[in-house]
């Protein structure tokens, strides 16, 4: 397992996204997963830059879990306000481009892309749990 | 991620390269936002974009939605793993996107 701890703001986007990356690097993992799971990853920790601490900063925790084959398990841990973006009710994706609203994607995606996803608040810690099989 | 726009009287052929995410899409808005006014047919070409995230997105969005009152939009030279990304989210049943 590996870690990261960055501070949650976009500029450190690429050191989060990067980090993943090389892990996955190391694993069976073809490109098209490696997109997916690298968009989770974005959408994630850029939420938590712009949602978890304002209007301050603070840390965010990303660690990556490998050591399953055919799994990756990816936690990430922040101590903003308590957040669980599983109760983030979906966008309407038929609606025409006129009705629709914009934004609100991010979580969508996540949820589409990934195999599992889990939170909980701990210790004033959100914790969010996401596994993808590879 | 690098811009390059086309002009051609009232139509624009936007050439995206490399990543359109959080960090770049406020760059596409903003050159966009110069465009928009005056042209009626806009074309976004993603042979050379390599990702896209909700934050790109969001622009294709409310630019569709711009364009929609006045003219057209298209997005040609799409990836296969951008254009899951439009089916998961709808946006190949809003937007004329094609491979």
């Amino acid at each position: 397992m590996a870690e990261i701890e960055l501070e949650a703001v976009v500029e450190n986007l690429a050191s989060a996204t990067e980090f993943v990356t090389n892990q996955l690097e190391r694993i069976p993992c073809s490109m098209g997963t490696q997109m997916q799971i690298e968009l989770a990853v974005d959408e994630i920790f850029t939420n938590i830059c712009m949602y978890a601490y304002t209007p301050g900063t603070g840390k965010a925790v990303i660690s990556v879990d490998t050591d399953t084959p055919g799994i990756v398990k990816l936690t990430f841990t922040d101590s903003g306000i308590p957040y669980n973006p599983m109760e983030k009710e979906d966008p309407d994706t038929t609606l025409s481009a006129s009705e629709r609203k914009i934004g609100g994607l991010g979580i969508y995606l996540v949820k589409k892309s990934m195999d599992e996803m889990s939170y909980e608040y701990k210790d004033g810690h959100n914790i969010l749990t996401l596994i993808k099989r590879v | 991620m690098e811009i390059k726009m086309d002009k051609n009287g009232s139509e624009l052929t936007v050439s995206l390269v490399g990543r359109l995410d959080t960090m770049t899409s406020p760059q596409l808005e903003e050159e966009l936002q110069k465009e928009l006014d005056s042209i009626d047919n806009l074309t976004f070409d993603f042979k050379d974009l390599e990702y896209i995230s909700s934050a790109g997105l969001r622009v294709l969005l409310s630019t569709q939605k711009h364009m929609m009152k006045k003219g057209e939009m298209k997005v040609i030279n799409v990836s296969d793993t951008i254009m899951e990304i439009f089916n998961v989210t709808g946006f190949s049943d809003i937007m004329n996107v094609s491979a």
